[in-house]
């Protein structure tokens, strides 16, 4: 009987040790504060390569772990943005409320897309998310009076944090506040991903017939799954916007939507790093590679896109996972 | 007599297709039912119906006293009606510990509250992986739970099916050809686990493996395209005529 129960405890444990906080964790996120004392001129780029990640983990949410495949998902992060951009012009300056406000403009979005999502396959999801991605792109292109179409919105104010830090031009307090919420919001996904929900949801992604047959209530689970990726993403464009002061249309573009697929492709998905790692590889590639060639360098994504597909199908961090996995075989073996 | 699970005069048509013709099955608490016929009679189809996969054209599915027929498919596992699959449904990439923790916190999950839903551990419910565990011990699976699911054999994914129906803890489980390609030898295994199934759970089973049927079903019905020739107890069916005709064909 005691021997059942170590037995079972043994499994307890390995549950444990999953979701424990690893090393690698601990010191990537220290890392991100090391980037403000080791890359104090490089901090605008380094919050932007941030809210991209904060961006993909959103995406993350909805493709790695619950499996809804999109096309359009800028669409969340572009209504932040200009709920954020709006806000701000329009005399409301606190940044913490343009985050709330963003964050509710894009979860309604969210949720009223998510009921076309909830029925149909692959493909219908990628099509309709394209759709409504284009959609509110002419939206915005059109209604220049609010959200100054292709020249963006001006006239962005963002006020003092706390009414203390006022954003300064080498981005300073900006890296900062960046780096909070995306850490907050990353703790958050992360308390989600190993709850029951989070198991819920990859079996939901694993088969969806099996499932359902268990009682889960998917279309309610992608539904409010789809509803709270949205308000992230639109918080992530709102820190676009309080970071730049400014609202370009691209926020919206089939562009961003697609750029993201491939940032959280080339990472990793269902890692929750996958999307920040992706992010900051992706956009320092493209930063290095169009300084050499400012016009051909979609030719080298493009090779380097074939090749991660080909070679590296779990992303980069599945990649160092079966890396440190064969290390870690060698070692068993010479050490018997 | 109440009978835990009932359909009345079920009717099923894909377009001029009939695939369930006015079945009303009953099941006593408590039953080993199983339900044989020939390939193509809508046996599969009748479960789907039965678990509301598909939503039969007319006709009624009662469980246990309520009527179900338009309660969505996992509410009427909540109310205790949970099924196996002919082929092997699983979550590939979860251990079999966490499928059976993911089935057994879903049933759980108005008793837990919405912290330890959304946000805490999984590790935290301990309780409910104790019993995880239980349960797959006594499916012998026990020694293969930490491992992804597509590494297992394909007879030890047979019990997991099995395990995961079972976790919900069912008033009635639907078997769907629970032994179906499992080789000879792995077989005397889940013969062993089918018979020591709690008694008190109602049991359908579609089988095609005679020799399982006869030994473990306490009544069977015959259905011959989509529509039921003849119920009763395993004697009665071995020596009716009809029966023989359906499956030796005319002449013998």
């Amino acid at each position: 009987m005691s021997d059942n129960l170590a037995k079972a405890s043994r499994h307890l444990s390995f549950l444990k040790a999953r979701e424990r906080w690893k090393p690698a964790e601990m010191a990537f996120w220290l890392l991100l504060i090391g980037v403000y004392f080791v890359f104090p001129s490089s901090l605008v780029f380094a919050s932007q390569i941030l809210i991209t990640g904060l961006f993909a983990l959103s995406l993350d949410m909805i493709l790695g772990y619950a499996g809804i495949v999109t096309l359009g998902h800028a669409a969340f992060f572009g209504i932040g943005a200009y709920t954020a951009g709006l806000m701000a012009a329009n005399g409301l300056h606190d940044p913490f409320l343009g985050l709330l406000g963003a964050g509710i403009a894009a979860g309604i979005a969210g949720y009223f897309c998510s009921f076309l999502l909830s029925r149909g396959g692959d493909l219908t999801r990628l099509m309709i998310t394209l759709g409504i991605g284009l959609l509110l792109y002419e939206i915005a292109n059109s209604a220049t009076k609010y959200t100054g179409g292709v020249d963006g919105l001006q006239g962005v104010e963002i006020g003092k944090l706390f009414g203390l830090f006022s954003f300064d031009l080498y981005g300073k307090t900006a890296y900062i506040y960046v780096l909070c919420i995306a850490f907050l919001l990353f703790l958050f996904t992360r308390s989600m991903m190993h709850s029951p929900y989070g198991l819920a949801l990859r079996s939901i992604r694993e088969n969806q017939t099996r499932a359902l047959a268990i009682g889960i209530p998917i279309s309610a689970c992608l539904t409010n799954i789809y509803t709270i990726a949205a308000v992230m993403a639109g918080i992530a464009g709102a820190l676009l916007t309080q970071t730049t002061q400014f609202v370009g249309i691209d926020v919206l573009s089939f562009q961003r939507s697609a750029d993201l697929l491939i940032i959280l492709i080339i990472g990793g998905t269902a890692t929750m790093y996958g999307g920040f790692i992706g992010a900051a590889v992706f956009m320092l590639v493209q930063d290095r590679l169009s300084n050499l060639n400012p016009q051909y360098w979609q030719f080298f994504l493009g090779i380097l896109l074939i090749v991660m597909t080909l070679y590296l199908r779990s992303g980069i961090l599945g990649g160092f996972s079966r890396l440190a996995h064969a290390i870690g075989n060698r070692r068993n073996k010479e050490q018997p | 007599m109440n009978a835990i699970l009932q359909t009345r005069d079920l009717w099923k048509a894909f377009g001029g297709l009939i695939v369930t013709k006015n079945v009303n099955l009953s099941l006593a608490p408590g039953a080993r039912h199983a339900l044989i016929g020939p390939n193509g009679a809508g046996k599969t189809t009748l479960i789907n119906q039965l678990t509301g996969v598909l939503h039969p054209s007319s006709g009624s599915v009662w469980l246990d006293g309520e009527d179900i027929t338009r309660i969505p498919s996992n509410e009427r596992v909540r109310r205790g009606l949970s099924r196996t699959f002919q082929i092997n449904t699983l979550f590939p990439q979860l251990t079999p510990l966490e499928a059976v923790t993911n089935a057994i916190c879903v049933r759980e999950r108005s008793r837990l509250n919405i912290l330890k839903r959304r946000f805490f551990r999984v590790s935290r419910c301990s309780a409910v992986i104790d019993e995880a565990y239980d349960l797959l011990e006594q499916l012998n699976l026990a020694n293969d739970c930490l491992v992804e699911t597509h590494t297992l054999a394909y007879g030890k994914q047979r019990l997991l099916e099995m395990a995961l129906a079972l976790a919900a803890k069912p008033k009635v489980l639907l078997l769907d050809e629970p032994a179906a390609g499992v080789p000879e030898g792995e077989s005397d295994e889940l013969f062993e686990v089918l018979n020591n199934l709690p008694k008190d759970i109602s049991i359908l089973l579609i089988e095609h493996d005679m020799n399982l049927v006869f030994n473990f079903a306490d009544r069977i019905t015959v259905l011959v395209n989509g529509e039921e020739l003849v119920t009763g107890t395993p004697t009665e069916i071995a020596e009716d005529p009809r029966v023989r005709e359906v499956y030796l064909g005319k002449g013998h």
